[in-house]
């Protein structure tokens, strides 16, 4: 289960603080598939990097006790100049996990071939997302953090990862952030609406949805 | 029930050391591949790097006759001298600006900003100190210039001492560093200043009364005063005080991590 409680996240700028999230609630339970929507700017993004932890919380108290990945396809934390073999040899060392067990899936999944053994700086965008969302999918969590990234290749590919994310992994939780309203619909129980730094929580997603449509009219 | 703990994390503090050291592990093997890569002599630059420079400075000084002046092993004082400059300097730049280009690391939840820092200080303390021994032993080799160090726990204890203050000073340099882009702008005209004032060229001894109270107050000089006096202490009256020295290793340690902390975790810059 994660459970955000109260949290408020301040950043300073030029121009002064600025209150991004102003006490958050929010409960995730295991296999539970949680959509967050809302419009830009409205805080989702810092929530999704303050529930994966790389962040502190400004106050308030949020706990974990399931594991929680990091953004599913995020290449943020990859080196350029590395190949894309050692940079799966990277994240699997710290993960625990050995990297020679998970090569041949990655390798075939991501479908790279030679270009594994390839600096990531001459990957095309597709590849180094095709990579990225490989190895997302080789390191085994509770809780998936998916933040916009559906549209990361070819049709085939995104069919691939549908059925790789959705129906192979059907059983774990989920917390997804998305624009896209059929998406949220298509796979998410419960949504939370995120306006102006506050979240409202709606057990009926066409609930959530129209709100939203409302606020945005 | 026990809940198992998450991949890549640990709940017990020894199963989290664990975590650390593996994090730590990994980071150092990304940062050798990413700077010096698999090509020539590979991660050897390690040591190669510092090693040359510090060779050059030491054939330098050597050759200008300075050792016609006292009867100091010349080289010795020149390894000793620059091998400390590598040790603070050399760190503080690994370690300025170190977190914002790398915060995407810290969305992986096993690694801590702090194992960023302490990946980047290990690597250089690793070169800089193999550097330093391999010179020596080179020196010792084929030089004349250079006696055996006459204590070399001291030695060792002098350049533990140095490394630490080294650490101290680059985390809290790294953290101010994340606050402020003055740092970064700042800091080469502060090494030029530093580096005359550091000790690394003077013995305290030859200094003249009033000066030697001032640069008592630069921790650096304790540091390379002491790591002389293990080497070459029978040469020359050294002047160093321990506790002070370790006094600005826990300062700068206290004031680094808390200021990381609020800097990078709580991102307040």
């Amino acid at each position: 289960m994660i459970v955000l409680d109260q949290v408020t996240k301040r950043y300073p700028t030029l121009r002064g603080p600025v209150q991004v999230l102003k006490g958050v609630d929010m409960t995730v339970e295991m296999g539970e598939k949680v959509g967050v929507i809302g419009r830009n700017g409205a805080g989702k993004s810092t929530l999704i990097r303050l529930i994966g932890g790389g962040e502190k919380p400004t106050t308030g108290d949020i706990s974990r006790t399931m594991s929680i990945s990091w953004p599913i396809a995020f290449s943020g934390g990859f080196q350029s100049g590395l190949t894309g073999r050692d940079n799966l040899r990277f994240i699997c060392r710290i993960y625990g996990q050995d990297p020679a067990e998970k090569l041949s899936f990655v390798q075939e999944f991501s479908e790279l071939g030679e270009f594994l053994d390839q600096p990531i700086r001459i990957y095309s965008s597709g590849m180094k997302a095709r990579l990225a969302f490989a190895i997302s999918m080789a390191i085994d969590f509770d809780c998936l953090l998916i933040d916009e990234v559906m549209a990361v290749g070819d049709a085939k590919f995104n069919a691939k990862s549908r059925e790789e994310l959705f129906v192979k992994r059907a059983h774990k939780a989920m917390i997804i952030v998305s624009h896209n309203m059929k998406y949220i619909q298509q796979n998410c129980s419960r949504a939370y609406l995120m306006n102006d730094g506050k979240l409202q929580r709606f057990d009926d997603v066409e609930e959530a949805i129209a709100t939203h449509k409302a606020m945005m009219a | 029930m026990a809940v198992p703990a998450p991949p890549g994390l640990g709940h017990t503090f020894f199963e989290q050391l664990l975590v650390q050291r593996r994090v730590i592990g990994a980071l150092l093997m990304r940062e050798m591949l990413t700077r010096y890569g698999r090509r020539n002599i590979g991660f050897l630059w390690l040591f190669a790097e510092p090693m040359m420079v510090t060779l050059i400075v030491t054939a330098l000084w050597t050759t200008r006759g300075l050792h016609q002046y006292s009867d100091i092993p010349i080289a010795a004082f020149a390894i000793t001298g620059y091998s400390g400059i590598q040790l603070w300097r050399n760190m503080s730049r690994r370690c300025i600006d170190a977190i914002e280009p790398n915060r995407a690391l810290l969305r992986h939840r096993p690694v801590k900003m702090l194992d960023i820092y302490l990946a980047r200080m290990l690597l250089e303390v690793a070169g800089t100190t193999t550097s330093f021994a391999l010179l020596c032993v080179m020196f010792l080799m084929f030089s004349d210039q250079i006696t055996p160090p006459e204590d070399i726990l001291e030695v060792a204890y002098a350049w533990g001492l140095f490394a630490w203050f080294s650490m101290g000073m680059s985390i809290s340099l790294g953290a101010l560093s994340e606050l402020t882009p003055l740092v970064n702008k700042f800091w080469p005209p502060f090494i030029y200043i530093f580096y005359p004032l550091s000790g690394a060229m003077f013995l305290v001894d030859i200094l003249p009364h009033g000066m030697r109270e001032f640069v008592a107050y630069i921790p650096m000089v304790h540091a390379n005063e002491m790591l002389r006096h293990g080497f070459f202490g029978s040469h020359f009256t050294a002047h160093y005080d321990i506790s002070y020295l370790i006094g600005w290793c826990l300062g700068l340690c206290v004031f680094g991590l808390g200021l990381s902390r609020m800097t990078v975790e709580h991102r307040l810059s």
